[in-house]
């Protein structure tokens, strides 16, 4: 049965959302969320994981034509749960093991049993580091903002 | 007649076997990791992504400490790595309206939505060497300030509204977005695959154009509306998923320069632009790039190409360092069969000289 197609899209956000936080990690913290989490991590390599380039495309004055900027690394992956769950991921880089598990924690998002769990102990998490790494870099940043005043010269 | 050389493969091995030796050098001095240039030579790590033109930060590292230290040697690396990998696609385009920003500021407005944030820039230094950097002394951890993030539009979008400055640069419909490492240059150029190029170019030939232009070899005035340094997201469409997969983020300078012009018949009288976008902190680069960008429109602007920083072909086809050096260092490789060519050729041309000289002088006694 088709899922209507507002539910749909809401499903594709969350997912991508997840998929985002596991790309975004480092190898070492999703190892270490995902060891925690105690979730099986069973499952069949069906692609890679496997290392190319991407090519990044910007545009002329930042909202212009498109044009190639340049390449950067990007390493995928695809298996298979036991219950025959694919999951797939993608992340910049080219560390493989990080890129298999992302998609073993992509394929257990997608099983509803194992869901929750995914969400709760590995994506919330991620999504935490990630807000605090992010508000941390922007008061630095908010540090340096200047704040012009104006001299009174005392004419009047 | 072709003469097969043979020999040399001892000395070959000995002189990377040395090289390996020097480059680690002295062995009671610690070897340097990766993610020490990473952290503490990063810009120079940026320079290598930006004209290596593949971002990957340790990688860029790698090639680095491989290259000893000649970030030219190590950009021709990591380019002969790239051609090994194969390629998954091309990326949604970057947004850089929605960028993390490290750093933002704007010589043309003071005032402006977002504010603007110096980040972790040498300007203002003094230039004075300190000495307590080698000593290793501790590092203060930086300020913070609890600002609510703000909306940060591109300068160029505020001056947009009163029609005084040119749109973003937009292409015919229908064009495909050209690629120069899928397909050779064919000049003229479009602006997109200039781009390509420029983004990629050696940073040292850019700035020196960059510079002849405002020394008034093509001059247009130039104001920085904006800088900004900071992270954008990457997405990529990908068959087996509905929706575009998040890659991660990548650290962009992008430098948005407004020009003069003092319009066409066509045109009223309006600013112009040129752009710039390169991977890493490289303002210096992006700055330069944009001025390049601005002086190659002359043709699509119907200025007089009169500088060679308007001279396409000129410009493209020597921008790139990996295949400039290529060029210019094959010439210390073996010769000897073209040069001793050379050496017969001239041998002859001078017996013929001397020979045209007896006889000129033999008609001119006999003349006499």
């Amino acid at each position: 049965m088709q899922p209507e197609r507002g539910l749909e899209k809401k499903a594709d956000a969350a997912r991508k959302a997840a998929m985002a936080a596991f790309a975004g990690a480092t190898g070492d913290q999703l190892r270490q969320l995902a060891q925690d989490a105690g979730l099986p991590l069973e499952s069949e390599t069906m692609r890679g994981p496997e290392t190319g380039l991407v090519t990044v495309r910007g545009r002329i004055g930042g909202g212009g034509a498109v044009f190639n900027t340049g390449e950067a690394t990007v390493t995928r992956a695809t298996v298979r749960l036991p219950s025959g769950q694919i999951g797939h991921a993608f992340a910049l880089g080219r560390d493989k093991e990080k890129v298999r598990l992302a998609a073993i924690l992509d394929a257990l998002w997608c099983s509803d049993e194992t869901r929750p769990a995914v969400e709760q102990k590995i994506v919330l998490p991620l999504a935490q580091l990630a807000t605090r790494a992010d508000a941390r870099k922007h008061a630095e940043t908010a540090a340096t903002r200047v704040d012009f005043f104006t001299m009174v010269r005392g004419e009047d | 007649m072709y003469v097969a050389v043979k020999g040399g493969e001892a000395a070959i091995r000995n002189a990377h076997r040395l090289l390996a030796d020097r480059r680690r050098g002295d062995r009671s001095v610690p070897a340097l990791r990766l993610d020490q240039i990473v952290e503490q030579l990063g810009l120079g790590v940026d320079r290598v992504m930006s004209e290596g033109s593949l971002y990957d930060r340790e990688l860029a590292a790698l090639a680095i400490v491989q290259a000893r230290g000649d970030l030219i040697e190590a950009i021709f690396l990591v380019r002969a790595y790239r051609t090994t990998l194969p390629r998954f696609g091309y990326t949604r385009p970057v947004d850089t309206a929605a960028m993390h920003a490290e750093r933002r500021i704007s010589a043309t407005y003071k005032d402006l939505p977002g504010g603007q944030m110096l980040g972790p820039t040498f300007d203002y230094t003094h230039r004075l060497l300190d000495p307590e950097l080698a000593t290793g002394a501790p590092v203060e951890e930086p300020e913070q300030r609890d600002i609510e993030p703000e909306a940060m539009p591109r300068v160029s979008d505020l001056l947009a509204g009163e029609d005084l400055i040119e749109s973003d640069g937009d292409l015919p419909a229908g064009h495909v977005t050209g690629d120069i490492t899928r397909e050779p240059l064919e000049f003229p150029l479009e602006r997109d695959a200039r781009l390509q190029a420029l983004s990629r170019g050696d940073e040292g030939f850019l700035l020196a154009l960059a510079y002849s232009t405002q020394r008034g070899y093509a001059r247009s005035h130039p104001f920085v509306g904006e800088i900004r340094i900071g992270e954008v997201e990457l997405e990529l469409d990908v068959p087996e998923l509905d929706f575009p997969v998040t890659l991660g983020r990548i650290r962009v300078t992008e430098c948005q320069m407004v020009n003069q012009f003092k319009g066409s018949a066509k045109q009223p009288p309006q600013f112009t632009r040129g752009y710039g976008l390169v991977f890493g902190q490289s303002e210096r680069k992006a700055m330069a790039m944009s001025l390049c960008d601005r002086a190659l429109r002359a043709r699509e602007l119907g200025e007089d190409i009169t500088a060679a920083a308007q001279d396409e072909e000129f410009v493209i086809s020597h921008s790139d360092n990996v295949q400039a050096t290529g060029f210019v260092e094959h010439l210390k490789l073996p010769h000897y069969v073209d040069f001793q060519a050379e050496l017969d050729l001239v041998r002859r041309m001078r017996a013929d000289h001397e020979a045209e000289n007896v006889t000129d002088a033999t008609t001119k006694e006999a003349a006499e």
